[in-house]
């Protein structure tokens, strides 16, 4: 029914980069060889930022070629692609395509688990975070991440938001109590819980824990948050203040956002990525994406004709 | 156990006229049907023991032969501090040598002279029997420097620091310390010999003066002692009993409730906090008590945190393989081994090696002189040896629990930039310690129960200090120590008179398991505060 993967991604690799890359110098990163004239209009038309000029390169992330085997099962195969700066970026395909593990790439989370190997790179301003030598510590710290379950720790609610903080050394009490109020206004949870802060942060509610994580994760002002699923186990009066949420948080962090939910990508994301059995099929601005998909494996896929 | 809350209670004295027309007087103990013949007996205890043709302070008597039984409301008892109680009705007293106030019915004169008597004793008595201790202690501190001083000669260590030579020293001849004087080789120097000579005066000095005390104190007994009661017994003898041997005297039959509630206390308290006479069947258990709790204590002081470290590394940061699995498998067998051999692995490896070792380097002039101080079993190698009888249900309770905490708090925690450490002490043992705890409840409950490694690695039945006491270093971990576990096997299955302390072993038992239960609540309701505090419900 499909080609192999490899038959399949190799034309499609230009795509994404070719809407994605503004005019800017292209910096050397193998494969990728020469920079393709974009039209301009597909990318600015997304993105509510113009191009700025290239002091600062866009692409925030750039995945060059990355293979990942979850022992000798692979996972993801020659991934490539870009994701911009202070823009969210939705993940989306069927359950087990890998766009978890992507995700989890990105902030090296899948070093917990044993046996997993991968190859290519994957740029971080320029730099290779699958460098084994690279400290995970400090990429972490850049790279935030909310989870599909909301785990907070069991300490009070000024504790988890602290806990970041905390841990990298900060104990000043002032410090702290701006960060862990100016987290919480952000993660639009301070109302909520402005007077019982060192009350246990068990006694939330389900959304107000994924608020409470997201506050978290921002308390050590990182750069990139990536969410995997953050929705999918709250209602859905829940889910539309955390879509506001990062409707909110859009232009001062990047956001990756994995969804199972096509409706979500559609309204909170400003890129969206399809992956299909650990390939990516098609990656471009969300609207284009969702209106004139270019493959017909994403067609089928968003108008629900398989998955 | 429940005989155990009985024990104290004041019971009934009964007078029986047996057919033969003897009296007897005696606590009814239980009634037996002899299988063979159909008749029934009745046990008494009728105390007396020194008085006694058979030397017996329980008789059985048959059933039939029992003429008559009555309650006699002036009857006494009275506890005395040798040869058990005695029965008998009062029949006059002398105190020739006590201030007593005129008047008054001769039971409210008893009463008062044992009061005067007691508070003679501890007023004048008491105080020369703690300057005894006291130079007790400063007689073996003297001692001990003297050894110290003649090894250092022998060794030729003195005149520069302290030698830590150790050749020779097991061959050396024993008992060389105590009393006999060793000169050594270097004998002729003068701050040697000089040094000696003053040690030596000193001891004298202190024998000398503990010698007086003694004296005193014989003398000042001897003036008490002249205060007597007499007291018919049951067999119509009289016989004088000195105020000063008894310990507490009562009407059994004419106590009124209130007065039985009070005896009642009173024994309880005295069974708390005072130190056991007569071959432990009477008195107080507190050294057993105390030694219990502390063993219990230096126990966890040695499982918990080697149990929740090896826990954390085999759960944590071991990688597994056929060599964790191995350890694994160790430990939950190591849970399995008779404790027992716990006991001798603890004789063998910590007392005679650790504890000799230990001797070798901190006391050889002890060693020389054949006296071992961690050599030989004590507090310390006990606890050690509970110790690791208890870690593998500690290290199973801690890796199992941090093996239960959803990867999601782990993984919340990393991509916070946690590192490894950071995690496992902010977020994973926080929310394993519940279950950690459990793990520490059970093994502290086997701990406080164990006896049979105690009696190998330094249990005594009656140890004359404490291991922890006034005297600096204040803790004294190579001492032996009593056990209530222990207690229970010695007066219940090693004394000869095994009727008469029989309440004592259902007394011990009791406060045994009660111990055993206040220390596990604690434990538990620290464990219900972490649980609230750090559970997180299920996720």
């Amino acid at each position: 029914m499909m080609m192999s993967p490899t038959e399949k991604v190799n034309p499609m690799l230009q795509l994404p980069h070719a809407q994605f890359s503004q005019s800017g110098p292209e910096p050397p990163t193998g494969r990728e060889a020469a920079p393709n004239p974009a039209p301009k209009d597909a990318a600015g038309a997304a993105s509510p930022e113009p191009a700025k000029a290239d002091a600062v390169d866009d692409r925030i992330v750039r995945v060059r070629d990355l293979h990942l085997y979850y022992g000798t099962s692979q996972a993801l195969s020659a991934v490539t692609m870009d994701f911009q700066r202070h823009q969210v970026s939705a993940l989306i395909g069927p359950s087990g395509c890998g766009k978890s593990t992507l995700l989890r790439c990105l902030n090296r989370m899948n070093d917990l688990i044993d046996d997993v190997r991968t190859t290519g790179a994957i740029l971080l301003d320029g730099q290779d975070i699958t460098d084994p030598a690279l400290d995970v510590i400090e990429l972490r710290r850049r790279v935030g991440m909310v989870f599909q379950r909301a785990t907070p720790f069991p300490k009070s609610i000024y504790e988890n938001v602290a806990y970041g903080l905390r841990i990298a050394g900060v104990s000043r009490r002032a410090a702290l109590d701006e960060a862990v109020e100016k987290s919480l206004h952000r993660a639009a949870l301070w109302d909520e819980v402005k007077d019982r802060l060192r009350e246990s942060a068990l006694g939330l509610s389900g959304g107000q824990h994924q608020r409470l994580c997201i506050a978290r994760a921002i308390a050590v002002n990182p750069e990139i948050i990536l969410m995997d699923e953050p929705c999918s186990a709250l209602d859905p009066r829940s889910t539309t203040r955390i879509e506001d949420l990062i409707a909110e948080l859009r232009g001062e962090y990047t956001i990756i956002i994995v969804t199972h939910n096509m409706q979500q990508a559609a309204r909170v994301s400003d890129f969206t990525a399809f992956l299909y059995e650990g390939a990516l099929v098609e990656v471009g601005p969300t609207k284009q994406l969702f209106t004139k998909p270019q493959k017909k494996e994403t067609e089928d896929y968003i108008t629900g004709r398989f998955g | 156990m429940i005989n155990g809350l009985g024990v104290f209670w004041p019971a009934a004295i009964v007078e029986a006229t047996l057919d033969d027309g003897r009296t007897v007087l005696g606590q009814w103990m239980r009634t037996e049907t002899n299988p063979d013949t159909g008749v029934e007996s009745v046990q008494l205890k009728t105390a007396n023991r020194d008085f006694d043709p058979q030397r017996m302070d329980f008789h059985w008597y048959p059933a039939p032969t029992i003429r008559e039984l009555v309650l006699p409301g002036d009857v006494y008892v009275l506890e005395r501090a040798e040869n058990g109680d005695c029965y008998g009705f009062l029949v006059q007293l002398t105190a020739p040598t006590l201030e007593l106030p005129e008047g008054g019915t001769p039971d409210e004169q008893l009463r008062e002279a044992l009061a005067e008597a007691r508070r003679r004793r501890a007023d004048e008595i008491t105080p020369i029997a703690r300057q005894l201790a006291a130079l007790g202690a400063e007689l073996q501190q003297t001692r001990n420097a003297i050894l110290k001083l003649e090894y250092r000669a022998r060794h030729g260590g003195f005149t520069g620091s302290p030698s830590r030579q150790t050749s020779g020293i097991v061959e050396e001849g024993p008992n060389s310390g105590e009393f006999g004087y060793r000169t050594g080789p270097n004998s002729g120097e003068s701050g040697y010999a000089g040094r000696l000579a003053e040690l030596r005066a000193e001891e004298s000095r202190i024998r000398q003066a503990s010698d007086r005390l003694v004296a005193q104190k014989g003398a000042l007994e001897a003036d008490l002692r002249k205060n007597t009661a007499r007291f018919r017994l049951a067999s119509g003898q009289v016989q004088a009993i000195a105020l000063l041997d008894v310990v507490r005297a009562y009407q059994p039959n004419s106590m009124s409730w209130t007065a039985k509630v009070g005896h009642y206390l009173a024994k309880v308290w005295e069974l708390l906090s005072e130190e056991p006479r007569e071959s432990n069947t009477e008195g107080g258990l507190f050294p057993a008590i105390f030694g219990t709790v502390m063993l219990v204590f230096l126990m966890s002081m040695t499982c918990f945190p080697l149990g929740v470290l090896a826990g954390v590394y085999l759960g944590e940061y071991a990688r597994e393989g056929a060599l964790v699995r191995l350890v694994r498998i160790a430990v939950n067998n190591l849970a399995g081994i008779p404790s027992i051999v716990y006991g001798i692995f603890g004789l063998g490896f910590f007392v005679y090696g650790l504890g000799g070792v230990m001797d070798r380097w901190l006391f050889p002039e002890r060693v020389e002189a054949g006296i071992p101080t961690y050599g030989t079993g004590g507090i310390l190698w006990a606890s050690l040896t509970l110790g690791i009888l208890t870690v593998p249900v500690v290290i199973v309770a801690t890796e199992e629990s941090l093996r239960t905490i959803p990867r999601g708090f782990r993984e919340g925690s990393y991509a916070l930039g946690a590192t490894k450490l950071q995690t496992l002490l902010r977020v994973l043992l926080p929310m394993a310690s519940p279950g950690i705890m459990t793990g520490f409840i059970l093994a502290m409950a086997r701990a406080a129960g164990e006896v049979a490694p105690l009696m190998i690695t330094g249990v005594v039945k009656l140890a004359p200090n404490l291991p922890l006491d006034g005297q600096a270093p204040f803790f004294h971990l190579d001492r032996k120590f009593m056990h209530l576990g222990f207690h229970i096997y010695d007066i219940g299955f090693q004394s000869p008179n095994v009727e008469a302390t029989k309440p004592m072993v259902y007394v011990t038992t009791l406060l045994l398991v009660l111990i055993v239960l206040a220390m596990s609540s604690v434990a538990i309701y620290l464990r219900n505060r972490m649980k609230k505090r750090y559970q997180a419900r299920a996720m």
